[in-house]
């Protein structure tokens, strides 16, 4: 580490100038920030309370009308017969049940490669530390091929079992067994006559409950906002999540598109009110997830 | 990649060697086998096989019959190769200095120069926008981007970009994908280095002011070195992530009417030259390209920065 001698004091005329021309530059750093990152969302939350041609008149951060609202929701909800409705659905069952999957394959097997002892298992380490770095969008047209040799394209496990894969989350189980649950005390129990499964459910789990929701947090985020494999392997807009079905909402609508959404109901109130509804589950998860986010990237981060 | 195949080397920088811990008996071997295998069945499925299959369709023709280096002879001589991977490398070198830079920075400033309430206000009004990631914050940018909405678009105008359509010229592309990662990303990554900051020891930053250090010189002296894994760490993560980039380039370009380049970035490529031209070899070569891109950049950063080494060994 860097040693503190090196540095001699300042004189005092010049520390107060710098201090001063310093605390300017914090304050427009985190100025212009702000405006960066709080801009968007003021406008997003406004931009439904009003209509399309009030969008295009009126200040952009100007509130329009509650009942605006409503009428972007009525829009919204009749569009190609509440299909919207069916999209969230689709999401809520492809997020939902490869977290299910991705739970129960990666917490044992974190587990194991961290806390047992068998052949294969440095290597198996080895490929998932390989494959979490690996771009995974680059395997996505062979992946789009093999879920089509098993006649799997159209069906929901198409989207289910890939998203279930989740390297990372192997990792970050590794990460919390093997720095936060000593072995002796597995091999206490072992003595004591614990089958392997019992030192799994009875002690490992019950002190895993930080990792499980951390996994969960990221796996249900990734799945929610996933694109690209769903766009590839459905064909029918019943069965878009709703990440894809904004993109068809997107092509429908005349605010980018005048050609192809002319006469439509969907114009950019809607289309903002449907970004809000999209997000919503996320966002919510987000309120709560700051924390853990922090505990997860910087898992065990104070050890070694 | 040989770079990163030091087997259990390739270890997390906290766990502990696994040198250390006795050898349990026998059966916890088998037992190990039975924990690890539905997450085994996974990664051969959606991680070797198709990783195998697209070196395999890579090498062969449409017919299956093997053909050399041939068909990465052909994307290369595509003429939609070049332009798709000078454009990706552009956008990730201003993003991955801009991310670096910015983040660091900031988590600086909100460790050491704030007060700790209005640092956590800050924390999460910049986290918040993570939850617009992927197709949301596309669109949302969007609007950002159409001067007739815009609610900055007094600066639109003043930049001389009147229209969407002028807004959105192929030269400004690369920025405009930096600004959308950088306010999905940029949050959680904040958040994360000032987490990595926050474990520093109080002592250490004492000592330093006592020498005289002034806040900029204990942040780049002592805060950024002792987070350095973590911004490798990140770095890796949003090197792997901008390498695919595909959402944005592709919705914009649906937004354009067809004056945006449909194969701005090689997954693009890709994903035209499989679906519009049926041309799966081809593909499969562009997606090779990218995932040795992706691997060899990471494998330098992993090796420069001594990540996923056992730093207790």
């Amino acid at each position: 580490m860097t040693t503190t001698s090196a540095w001699r004091p300042q004189r005092r005329k010049t520390r107060q100038a710098s201090r001063f021309a310093s605390t300017l530059i914090v304050v427009l750093i985190m100025g212009l920030l702000l405006v960066f990152f709080v801009l968007p969302v003021i406008w997003l939350i406004l931009a439904p309370t009003k209509t399309a041609s009030e969008l295009l008149n009126q200040p952009p951060l100007s509130f329009g009308a509650f009942s605006n609202i409503g009428l972007a929701w009525d829009h919204l909800a009749s569009f190609e017969n509440g299909i919207i409705f069916v999209w969230l659905k689709n999401s809520a069952v492809y997020s939902v049940g490869s977290l299910i999957l991705t739970l129960a394959t990666s917490i044992p097997a974190g587990y194991a490669l961290a806390l047992t002892r068998f052949r294969g298992r440095k290597i198996l380490l080895t490929i998932t530390l390989l494959v979490m770095i690996m771009p995974s969008a680059s395997l996505v047209l062979p992946l789009f091929l093999e879920l089509n040799r098993f006649g799997l394209i159209g069906t929901a496990w198409s989207i289910i079992l890939p998203f279930s894969f989740f390297p990372f989350g192997v990792y970050l189980v590794y990460i919390y067994f093997s720095t936060s649950l000593p072995s002796e005390m597995l091999e206490a129990a072992r003595i004591d006559g614990a089958s392997e499964w019992q030192l799994f459910t009875r002690i490992a789990l019950p002190l895993a409950r930080p990792v499980v929701a951390l996994v969960a947090f990221f796996s249900f985020v990734g799945n929610w906002n996933n694109f690209f494999l769903p766009y590839l392997v459905l064909p029918s807009s019943d069965q878009f999540p709703i990440q894809v079905g904004l993109n068809q909402l997107l092509s429908s609508t005349p605010s980018f598109n005048p050609v192809a959404g002319a006469g439509l109901d969907i114009q950019s109130p809607e289309l903002a009110l449907s970004i809000i509804i999209a997000i919503l589950p996320v966002l919510i998860v987000f309120l709560f997830s700051q924390r853990a986010l922090v505990s997860g990237m910087l898992a065990g981060s104070t050890k070694g | 990649m040989t770079a990163l195949n030091t087997g259990g080397r390739l270890m997390a920088p906290t766990a502990p060697s696994p040198a250390r811990r006795r050898t349990p008996r026998r059966r916890a071997g088998l037992a190990g086998y039975l924990f690890v295998s539905g997450y085994a069945i996974l990664l051969v499925a959606f991680g070797i096989y198709p990783t195998l299959f697209a070196g395999y369709l890579a090498l062969t023709n449409d017919r299956g019959q093997f053909t050399g280096l041939n068909q990465f002879v052909k994307v290369i001589q595509d003429y939609r190769f070049g332009p798709a991977f000078t454009n990706i490398l552009v956008y990730l070198v201003m993003w991955l200095v801009i991310l670096v830079v910015l983040t660091v920075v900031v988590a600086v400033i909100l460790r050491s120069r704030m007060k700790p309430g209005l640092s956590s206000v800050f924390r999460f009004l910049f986290y918040i926008p993570g939850a617009l990631a992927g197709v949301a914050s596309v669109l949302v940018w969007m609007f950002m981007l159409d001067p007739g909405v815009s609610p900055v678009s007094g600066l639109l105008n003043a930049l001389g970009l009147s229209t969407f359509s002028q807004v959105i010229a192929p030269q400004s592309l690369p920025v405009i994908f930096v600004f959308i990662a950088f306010w999905t990303g940029a949050g959680g990554w904040i958040v994360v280095m000032y987490g990595a900051l926050n474990n520093i020891p109080d002592e250490i930053l004492e000592a330093a002011r006592v020498d005289g250090a002034g806040p900029w010189k204990s942040a780049w002296f002592i805060q950024i070195p002792m987070i350095s894994k973590w911004i490798a760490y990140m770095t890796i993560l949003a090197f792997a992530a901008g390498t695919q980039l595909f959402v944005e380039p592709q919705l914009l370009q649906s937004a354009s009417l067809g004056r945006l380049n449909p194969t701005w970035s090689p997954n693009q490529l890709a994903y035209v030259l499989a679906f519009q031209f049926g041309d799966f070899n081809g593909a499969a070569a562009v997606s090779i390209f990218l995932l040795a891109i992706g691997l060899v950049g990471a494998g330098i950063l992993v090796t420069r920065s001594g990540l996923f080494k056992a730093g207790d060994e």
